[in-house]
Order: C-alpha cells, then sequence, then structure tokens
C-alpha cells in the first residue's frame, strides 16, 4: 500500500513536472497512433497472414480456377476399345487430349460438347515433319514429298500408327542418318553393307535390331593401303594410324569428314 | 457572404466527420470480404507436405508445342503470340559458334525448317517456363506485395493486390512474366496451382507426347521427379544467380541462356 501510494505521489509530481507543450503535442501523436492501428485493422484482410506473407483467400480465387484438361481414365470409361488400342500401340504415351484438345466439358455433357478430330493434313507433322532439331530416332517425313494432298488418317490410323505397308527401304525410318548419308562419301554404299539387317526387323524394329560393325578391321576392308577397293578410296595404315581407338571414335561413318 | 466566415475550428470538424462518414462504407466493406475466404488448405491438402519441381528432357523434346498450346487453353492465356506462361524455344548452333534462337508463335503453330547458309552443327529444342525460383527476384521487387512464394514452393500472384507495375517483369531473368490485356496484372506459371492441388499434374506435362516434361514431389518421397533428378545429369537456368530454381534440365546444351 505504502509503495503504490509512493508511485503515485511520484506520478503526480512527474505529470506537473512536464512542460506545457509536450503535454499538447502528445495529444495528435497518441490519435496518429491509435488511427494507425484502427486503419490498419481495416484494411489488412484478416487472413493475410495466416500461411505466408499474401492473403490466404488469394489462394482460393486461384484454386477455384476450372480445369480443362481432365484425368486419363476417363477417357477409357466410354471409349474403352480406342484406348486400349492406343495403350498398345507406338502412341502409347500421347494421350488422348493431346489430338482431341481439353476433354472436361465433354465429359460433364457428352452429347453437347463433341471433341474435335484433327484429320487434316496440317496436323500430323506437327510432330512428324522432319526438322534437324528433332531427336534422331523420332518417326519424321517431309510432307512435301510424302504422298502430297492426302490425308494421314487416310494410310495411318492414329490410334494405332503403323506404316501402311512394310518398309522397303531404311529411309522410311531412318530419315535423319539417311539424309546426311546422302550427304556424304558414302552415299553409294547402301545401309545393309555395314548393318546386317534381319528381315524381322521391318515388321518389328525394336526386338529384332540391325547389327553394327564392332572392329576397326570392317573399315580396313576398304580404306586399308592394302585393300582392293577403288582408286579415290582414302588410305590409311591401319598399323599406325590412330591404333587405339576404333575408327567411329573419331569419325562418323554417316558423313565422314576425311577428304 | 455568410458561408466565408465559417470558423477555422468548425470547418476542421465539419471535414474530418465528413470524410470519415464517406469512407467507412467502402472500409467496412473491404473488411467484410476478407472474412468471406474458406480456405482450400484445410480441406486436406497440407502445402508443407510438398515441393513441386519439374524436370525437362531436352533430349526427347520434339518441339511439337503441345505444351503451350494446352497451357492457354488450360489457363484462359491470350492466343496472341506474346503472352506465354510456357513456351518452346529452338536452338541453332551454326558453324562459327554462331547461335540462332527462335521461337515462332512460342511454338503453339510448331515450327517451320529453318533455312540457312551456314552448315548447321547440332539443333535442339528448350520448353521454358517460371522456373518457380526458390529465391524469387520478383517477389522481391513487387512494391505491393502482390506476388508470393507459397510453402509448397510455387511463385504465385494475387491479381487483386497487382497494380500493374511491371517490376516483377523486369526482374524475372528468365522472361516468365507478361501482363494480362485483360486484367492489366502481372501473370505467370503457376505450375497449374488449381490442378497440382488436387492431385493433377500440370496441362504441359499431361500432354506432352514423349514425357518430355517431368513432374512431381522434390520432397524425399518417391515421384516420377526424384526418379529424374536421381537418373539424370541436371542443370538449372542461370545458376550463377543464385535464384535455385526447381524447375531441371537434363542434357542442357551450354548455349542455352
Amino acid at each position: 500500500m505504502k509503495d503504490i501510494s509512493f508511485l503515485a505521489k511520484w506520478a503526480k509530481k512527474f505529470w506537473k513536472k512536464v512542460p506545457d507543450q509536450v503535454v499538447r503535442l502528445s495529444i495528435p501523436i497518441l490519435i496518429l497512433i491509435i488511427g494507425f492501428i484502427v486503419m490498419r485493422n481495416l484494411l489488412v484482410p484478416s487472413d493475410f497472414g495466416k500461411y505466408g506473407h499474401f492473403r490466404a483467400a488469394a489462394i482460393d480465387e486461384l484454386v477455384s480456377q476450372e480445369i480443362q484438361y481432365s484425368e486419363h481414365e476417363m477417357c477409357f470409361e466410354c471409349h474403352d476399345d480406342v484406348v486400349k488400342a492406343k495403350n498398345m500401340s507406338y502412341h502409347r504415351g500421347v494421350e488422348c487430349e493431346v489430338c482431341h484438345g481439353p476433354a472436361a466439358a465433354h465429359i460433364e455433357d457428352p452429347e453437347g460438347n463433341q471433341l474435335p478430330a484433327p484429320r487434316e493434313r496440317g496436323y500430323c507433322p506437327l510432330c512428324h515433319e522432319y526438322l534437324p532439331s528433332r531427336p534422331t530416332g523420332f518417326p519424321q517425313i517431309v510432307s512435301e514429298s510424302h504422298n502430297p494432298f492426302r490425308a494421314c488418317v487416310s494410310c495411318h490410323d492414329a490410334h494405332d500408327p503403323k506404316p501402311p505397308t512394310v518398309p522397303k527401304e531404311c529411309e522410311a525410318c531412318h530419315a535423319e542418318i539417311a539424309r546426311t548419308k546422302a550427304l556424304s562419301h558414302h552415299v553409294y554404299i547402301s545401309c545393309i553393307r555395314c548393318h546386317k539387317t534381319p528381315k524381322e526387323h521391318n515388321i518389328r524394329p525394336r526386338a529384332h535390331r540391325p547389327e553394327k560393325p564392332s572392329t576397326r578391321e570392317f573399315c580396313g576392308e576398304c580404306h586399308d593401303e592394302k585393300a582392293p577397293s577403288a582408286k579415290g578410296v582414302p588410305r590409311v595404315n591401319m598399323e599406325t594410324h590412330g591404333e587405339r581407338y576404333v575408327c567411329w571414335q573419331c569419325h562418323y561413318p554417316h558423313l565422314p569428314e576425311a577428304h | 457572404m455568410k458561408e466565408a466566415n465559417i470558423e477555422r475550428r468548425d470547418f476542421l470538424k465539419r471535414l474530418i466527420v465528413s470524410v470519415l462518414s464517406f469512407s467507412s462504407p467502402g472500409l467496412l466493406k473491404a473488411q467484410e470480404k476478407s472474412k468471406e475466404s474458406t480456405s482450400l488448405y484445410e480441406k486436406g491438402y497440407d502445402p508443407e507436405e510438398h515441393l513441386w519441381g519439374m524436370g525437362i528432357r531436352i533430349n526427347r523434346c520434339i518441339g511439337c508445342g503441345r505444351c503451350a498450346d494446352a497451357c492457354k487453353r488450360e489457363n484462359d492465356v491470350p492466343r496472341l503470340p506474346f503472352f506465354f506462361r510456357t513456351w518452346v524455344e529452338r536452338y541453332i548452333i551454326l558453324e562459327g559458334d554462331e547461335v540462332v534462337v527462335d521461337s515462332p508463335t512460342g511454338g503453339v503453330d510448331g515450327f517451320k525448317t529453318h533455312v540457312q547458309e551456314k552448315k548447321l552443327v547440332r539443333s535442339f529444342f528448350v520448353p521454358k517456363l517460371c522456373n518457380q525460383c526458390d529465391k524469387p527476384p520478383c517477389v522481391q521487387v513487387c512494391p505491393v506485395g502482390a506476388t508470393y512464394k507459397t510453402e509448397d514452393g510455387v511463385t504465385l500472384v494475387d491479381s487483386e493486390y497487382c497494380i500493374g507495375c511491371r517490376y516483377c517483369i523486369q526482374a524475372c531473368p528468365y522472361g516468365a512474366r507478361f501482363i494480362h490485356p485483360r486484367t492489366h496484372t502481372a501473370e505467370k506459371c503457376t505450375f497449374c496451382y488449381h490442378r497440382i492441388v488436387k492431385g493433377l499434374i500440370p496441362a504441359c506435362v499431361k500432354v506432352c507426347p514423349t514425357q518430355a516434361r517431368v513432374f512431381g514431389d522434390t520432397k524425399g518421397r518417391a515421384s516420377p521427379l526424384v526418379r529424374f533428378m536421381r537418373m539424370n545429369k541436371i542443370r538449372v537456368l542461370k545458376p550463377y544467380l543464385n535464384t535455385e530454381p526447381k524447375v531441371f534440365y537434363a542434357g542442357l546444351d551450354m548455349e542455352v541462356k
């Protein structure tokens, strides 16, 4: 009790000592501080900072966006025969909606929202037109010379894409290599001269792969100094020329750079 | 004139009262609006359990541009050829270290053969998108705090807060942002946030016909992305900027900037 009365006395004394201008100034400062707190409470949304330095409602606004591309399994519910065939084919990695477009609206109302099927000639070349930038081995065509003006679907089934007939030429699939070789000194050497290819490779290319040369002596059959080949063929001494390596570690056989 | 004789004290009193009475309905309304929100995070999705990322295999990309097309359809991005959340670039490296980069219509309409006189050394496609940096410069520069990083590692834009000042577009080292012509606010790839919180994969990953894009969680669990990061030598774009991107490239060429 004594302490409190002492404190009160001290406060009274202190307050009397405070100059008048300080008291007057403290009033607008107090109003400013209270005003700031009130305005902050009013202006900053209550959910701000719930999950981080942002409005929690902003997340919900984003998440409420409509989904256009649906789940792949949904196609199977009605089109099981097509999906099954596609999943066995080379196009098994290509989802239905890649070609047919977003299907969420179609699943909601299958009759009212029919999906388009691109049947015109311009669509397939988006992936399959020959471009040097595309990875090696990806099946490509040059549409200018590949049955001009005919729709792709008149020969190929997009759900089970296979060449309509067994290709006679290697070029049908290995276009990039064929084009490179056509510009090289090896242009007149046929593919099977170096790659022993089983007949089944034309029908089931991945199950029956062609062979590749495995020894330096194979190249030496033409390029050795003593080889019985034509006069213009460049020759090296197989004993001394890069003996530690096989030929294709330095030379690319489809485009040999030596002149 | 009688009105001119109004006292200063009276004038100030009336001014304060009128300003308060005019502005209070707006303030109260703003307060109510924020109270309406019901959070998705409370419906079973825990952002702390995830840290999303994307992997891109350069040597699988065929440059068909289906990802850029699907992104535009999924996210209602204008079809004009200068608004992209994701796009595909073609790099052509010619003899004499000359590098040509092009991206006609972002790859949406595919690529035509590039005619050049010099001999081609190598060429490939690079899909690009917001790198969802762990230290995003765009978040740092936003003067109103409209762009933010969520706990699951995705950088998003609050279009209600965004004032369209374009600072973030300048700050982004990957050119991933643009101003939406209708809303006049900044926009960018959200990793299809509305899809991933519901367990779906982003639209661009979904439509990629060669599985060049891989999406998943980088946080410990078994996911396609964790496998991708284990089985490939990976690189990010502009590592020297310390932005720590979460888009990882396998087989990225040194010429890619």
